[in-house]
C-alpha cells in the first residue's frame, strides 16, 4: 500500500482477501471467535465423553458409543480417557479460552475502543491467526496419529509425557500456538501505546483496553519460557536428550537408554512460570468485559476507575512470582514454600479488590436486565467462589490434602468456566450488535443464561464434595478405590449436568447464527454507551470512523452531571 | 502497511511518538530475553544439580568460537554501516554493507558446521550427555536466530532494488540491526558460558 490510500471505506472486493486472508482488525476477529467458540465446543465433547466414565466406569456408552467408539465397543478405554483429559485442557485454555478473550474479543473491540483505524501491524495480524489454525488443527490431528493423542496432561509432567506416545504433535502445536500468540500480544501492546485517538490518554481508556494490555504483557513475558521449556521437551522426545530424565529410569520392566542427569522438576518450575500467568490471562480480560457491561448497564460510571486500573496491573506482576503454590507436593524446602504461600495471598488481594469495584458499581444504579448483563452479574458471585475456594489450595498446610484432588478441579472450572466464559459469553451478548448490526433474541438468551447457569453450578459443585472426600483428580475409574463410593452418585450429578449444559448450549448456537442473518437491526449504539466503539457504524467500515475521533472525557460518563443522562467520549460538548 | 496506517492517524504518526517497527522490535526483543533467559538458568539448573561437569575448553574447540566471535562482532559493526549508509541516503553503501553482514554471518555458519561435524565424527551427539544436550540445543537455536537475520537482510536487499525509500529503509535496517546486536549478545554470553567456564 502507498501513503495515498485512504484508509476509509476501501477493503478488498474479492472474496479470500476480504474474509479468508484479511488484514482487517474486525474480520480477524470474527476469525476468531468462530474458530475458538467450535474449540470451545469440541474440548466440551471431549470432556461429555469423559464423563461417562467416571459416571460409569467400565460400561459402554449407549446409544452412540458404537458409533463414536466403535473399536472398543463404545467402552473408554484407560489409554482413550488419558488423551481426553490431556487434551479437553490443552483445547479449551490454548485453542479456546485464550484465543476467545485476547485475539477474538481483543482484535474486534480494543483498536475500535481507543479509536484506531486498525492495529498496528495488520499484516502480522492475520499471521497470527494463520498460525493459530494449523497449530490448532494439528493439534486435534493428533487423535488420528499412531499411537494417538497426548497422554499426559495438559500439564505433561515428565518424564511420564517423555515417554508417552503423542506428545511430540502436541509439543510441535504448542510451539505454533505459543507464536501466534506472542505475535499477537506484540501487536496489542504497539497498538495500545501507539494507536490512541487523540485526547485518548491512557486514564481515559476503557477498563477493557487496561485488561488486554496487562495481559498482553503476560503473554509476552510468560509464553516464551514455555516455548523454551517445549523446545528443551521435544530434544529428549526426539533428539535423544535428558533434559528432564533422570539417570536409572526403568520403563516397562526396562531400563531406559539415556544419558540421564537430567531434572523433571525443572519441566515443572518452567511450565508453571508460565502457567500461572496464564490464569490470569484467562481471567482479565473476562474482568474487563464485566466491566464494561456493568457500566453500561448501571448508567453509572464504575466505581474506582484508577483502582481496577492498579489492582489489574499489580496482578500483572504479581502473577509471575506465584507460580511454585502449583508443586508445594512435588518437593521444596519449607522456606521456598513459605515465600510463594506469602505471595499467593497476596495476589488474592487485587483480585478481591476488583470484585470490590464491580460490586460496588452496582450501588445505586437502576440496572438494565439484558442477557449480557445477567452474564455479567453472574460472573461476580461465581468468579467469588472460584476465588474463594483457591485459598485453601495456596496455603501449604491444607493443600497437602486437598493437592491433585477433585477440589482443585472444582476451583479452577469455577474461575475459567463460571468466570472466563460466561464472562466471554456476556460479552458475545454484548457486541454482537457492534459486528453484525443486529441483536440477538433476548428471550433466548434468557433461556441461555438461567440453564447455563444452573448446569454449571450443577457440574462443579459437587467436585468440592468429591474432592474433599478424597478423589484424586486424573483416576480412571473412581469406584477401584473403596472411600470414593459413598461419593460416586455425585459423580453421576456431575456427568448428567455436564450433557445437561450441552444442551443448554443449543439455545445460544440457534440464536448466534440466526440473528446474524435475521435478528432484530439495531442502529450504532443500541445499548447507549460512551466507549468509542459504539461511536462508529455497526457493523464498522475497513478503517472503522468517518473521520479520526476526538476524545474528550473519561471512559463511563453516565450519569455524570444535570446537562445529560450518558455522554459519549467524542463528544466535545454537552447541550442543556 | 503500519504507515499506511499511522497516516490515517494525522500528522503526529504514533502517540508515544516512537514507531510503531522500533516499539514492535524491542517488544519482540523482551520475549526473545525471556527465551533464551530460560535456556540460561535451565543451563545453571542442570550444571548445578550434575556430580560432575566436563570442562568445556576440552570438550569444544574454543579456537575456532573465539573466530566466531569475531565474525559475529565485525557482522554487528557492518550492520550499524549499513545503517549509516541508509541514513546517508547511498544505497550502493547500505547494500554493499548489508552484503558484507550477510557473508559475515554465513561465515559464522560455516564454521559452527565444522564444530559440528568434527563433533559428530567423534561421535558426540546431543544424546551423549547432558553438556552436550545444552550444547547442541542452546547453539542450535542461536543457529536459528542467525538463519532468520539473514533471511531478514537478504530480503532487505532485494526488496530494496525497485522501492528505495529512504526514510523507510532507515527504519527497516535499524530495526534488524537491533535483532542482529541481540543476536551478537546472545552468542556473547553463549561463548564463556558453554566453552570457557
Amino acid at each position: 500500500m502507498t501513503h495515498h490510500d485512504s484508509h476509509h471505506g476501501h477493503g478488498p472486493d474479492d472474496f479470500i482477501s476480504k474474509y479468508v486472508f484479511s488484514v482487517d482488525h474486525k474480520v480477524i476477529g470474527l476469525q476468531y471467535l468462530i474458530t475458538s467458540l467450535l474449540f470451545l465446543l469440541f474440548g466440551f465433547i471431549l470432556i461429555m465423553v469423559l464423563r461417562w466414565q467416571l459416571a460409569y466406569p467400565d460400561q459402554p456408552i449407549p446409544f452412540i458409543g458404537n458409533l463414536i467408539l466403535g473399536s472398543t465397543g463404545g467402552v473408554v478405554t484407560p489409554e482413550l480417557y488419558n488423551q481426553l483429559g490431556a487434551m479437553h485442557g490443552t483445547i479449551m485454555i490454548f485453542l479456546g479460552v485464550v484465543p476467545l478473550g485476547v485475539a477474538a474479543f481483543g482484535n474486534y473491540v480494543l483498536p475500535l475502543q481507543i479509536g484506531a483505524p486498525d492495529m498496528a501491524f495488520p499484516r502480522l495480524n492475520m499471521m497470527s491467526y494463520w498460525i493459530y489454525l494449523p497449530g490448532g488443527l494439528l493439534m486435534l490431528s493428533s487423535f488420528i496419529m499412531p499411537g494417538g493423542a497426548a497422554q499426559s496432561g495438559w500439564t505433561s509432567y515428565p518424564p511420564l509425557s517423555i515417554i508417552n506416545p503423542g506428545q511430540t504433535v502436541w509439543l510441535l502445536a504448542m510451539v505454533l500456538i505459543i507464536t501466534s500468540s506472542l505475535l499477537g500480544s506484540i501487536n496489542f501492546l504497539v497498538t495500545t501505546l501507539n494507536m490512541r485517538a487523540e485526547g485518548m490518554s491512557l486514564m481515559r481508556m476503557p477498563i477493557f483496553v487496561w485488561a488486554q494490555f496487562v495481559t498482553a504483557v503476560l503473554l509476552l513475558l510468560a509464553f516464551p519460557p514455555l516455548e523454551a521449556a517445549s523446545i528443551l521437551q521435544l530434544m529428549d522426545r526426539v533428539a535423544g536428550t535428558s533434559f528432564y530424565l533422570p539417570a536409572g529410569l526403568v520403563v516397562n520392566g526396562e531400563a531406559l537408554k539415556v544419558s540421564g542427569g537430567g531434572q523433571p522438576l525443572l519441566w515443572q518450575h518452567l511450565f508453571w512460570f508460565l502457567a500461572h500467568p496464564e490464569v490470569y490471562v484467562l481471567i482479565l480480560p473476562a474482568m474487563g468485559i464485566c466491566a464494561e457491561i456493568i457500566a453500561n448497564n448501571t448508567r453509572k460510571p464504575l466505581f474506582g476507575y484508577k483502582e481496577l486500573v492498579g489492582s489489574m496491573m499489580f496482578i500483572g506482576g504479581m502473577s509471575f512470582v506465584v507460580w511454585a503454590h502449583h508443586m508445594f507436593l512435588s518437593g521444596m524446602s519449607a522456606s521456598l514454600g513459605n515465600f510463594f504461600l506469602v505471595t499467593t495471598m497476596i495476589i488474592s488481594v487485587p483480585s478481591v479488590a476488583v470484585l470490590t469495584c464491580l460490586v460496588y458499581s452496582l450501588k445505586g444504579g437502576s440496572i438494565r436486565f439484558t442477557t449480557a448483563m445477567l452474564f455479567a452479574l453472574a460472573f461476580l458471585p461465581m468468579f467469588g467462589i472460584g476465588g474463594l475456594t483457591g485459598l485453601p489450595l495456596g496455603i501449604t498446610v491444607t493443600d497437602i490434602y486437598l493437592h491433585d484432588t477433585y477440589y482443585v478441579i472444582g476451583h479452577f472450572h469455577y474461575v475459567v468456566v463460571t468466570g472466563s466464559i460466561i464472562a466471554l459469553m456476556a460479552g458475545v451478548y454484548h457486541w454482537f450488535p457492534k459486528w453484525f448490526g443486529r441483536k440477538m433474541s433476548e428471550g433466548l438468551g434468557k433461556l441461555h443464561f438461567w440453564t447455563t447457569i444452573v448446569c454449571m453450578n450443577g457440574i462443579f459443585f459437587p467436585m468440592f464434595i468429591t474432592g474433599l472426600a478424597g478423589q484424586q483428580r486424573r483416576l480412571y475409574d473412581p469406584t477401584a478405590q473403596l472411600h470414593n463410593l459413598t461419593t460416586q452418585p455425585l459423580n453421576v450429578v456431575s456427568s448428567v449436568f455436564a450433557w445437561l449444559l450441552f444442551l443448554a448450549q443449543l439455545p445460544f448456537i440457534w440464536n448466534f447464527f440466526r440473528s446474524i442473518w435475521h435478528g432484530e437491526k439495531v442502529g450504532d449504539n443500541p445499548w447507549e454507551a460512551t466507549t468509542l466503539e459504539w461511536a462508529c457504524p455497526s457493523p464498522p467500515p475497513h478503517g472503522n470512523f468517518e473521520k479520526p475521533p476526538k476524545v474528550y472525557r473519561g471512559p463511563y460518563e453516565y450519569n455524570v452531571g444535570k446537562k445529560a443522562a450518558w455522554v459519549p467520549q467524542h463528544v466535545a460538548e454537552v447541550k442543556a | 502497511m503500519s504507515a499506511t496506517a499511522t497516516q490515517a492517524l494525522g500528522p503526529s504518526k504514533t502517540t508515544t511518538g516512537i514507531p510503531n517497527g522500533k516499539l514492535g522490535v524491542w517488544l519482540f526483543l523482551t520475549s526473545e530475553v525471556m527465551l533464551f533467559a530460560t535456556l540460561f538458568t535451565s543451563y545453571i539448573v542442570l550444571r548445578m544439580s550434575a556430580p560432575s561437569w566436563p570442562r568445556g575448553w576440552e570438550e569444544l574447540n574454543v579456537p575456532l568460537a573465539a573466530l566466531n566471535t569475531v565474525i559475529l562482532i565485525t557482522s554487528s559493526v557492518t550492520v550499524v554501516l549499513a545503517y549509516a549508509a541508509a541514513c546517508e541516503r547511498d544505497k550502493a553503501k547500505f547494500n554493499a554493507y548489508l552484503w558484507i553482514t550477510i557473508l559475515l554471518a554465513c561465515a559464522f555458519l560455516v564454521v559452527k558446521s565444522f564444530e559440528y561435524g568434527h563433533k559428530f565424527t567423534h561421535h558426540h551427539f546431543p544424546s551423549t550427555s547432558i553438556f552436550f544436550a545444552v550444547y547442541f540445543t542452546t547453539t542450535g537455536l542461536h543457529g536459528l536466530h542467525v538463519i532468520l537475520g539473514i533471511a531478514y537482510f537478504a530480503w532487505l536487499s532485494y526488496w530494496a532494488k525497485d522501492n528505495w525509500d529512504h526514510e523507510l529503509f532507515v527504519g527497516r535496517v535499524e530495526y534488524g540491526g537491533l535483532y542482529w546486536h541481540f543476536v551478537d549478545i546472545v552468542w556473547i554470553f553463549l561463548f564463556p558460558a558453554l566453552y570457557l567456564l
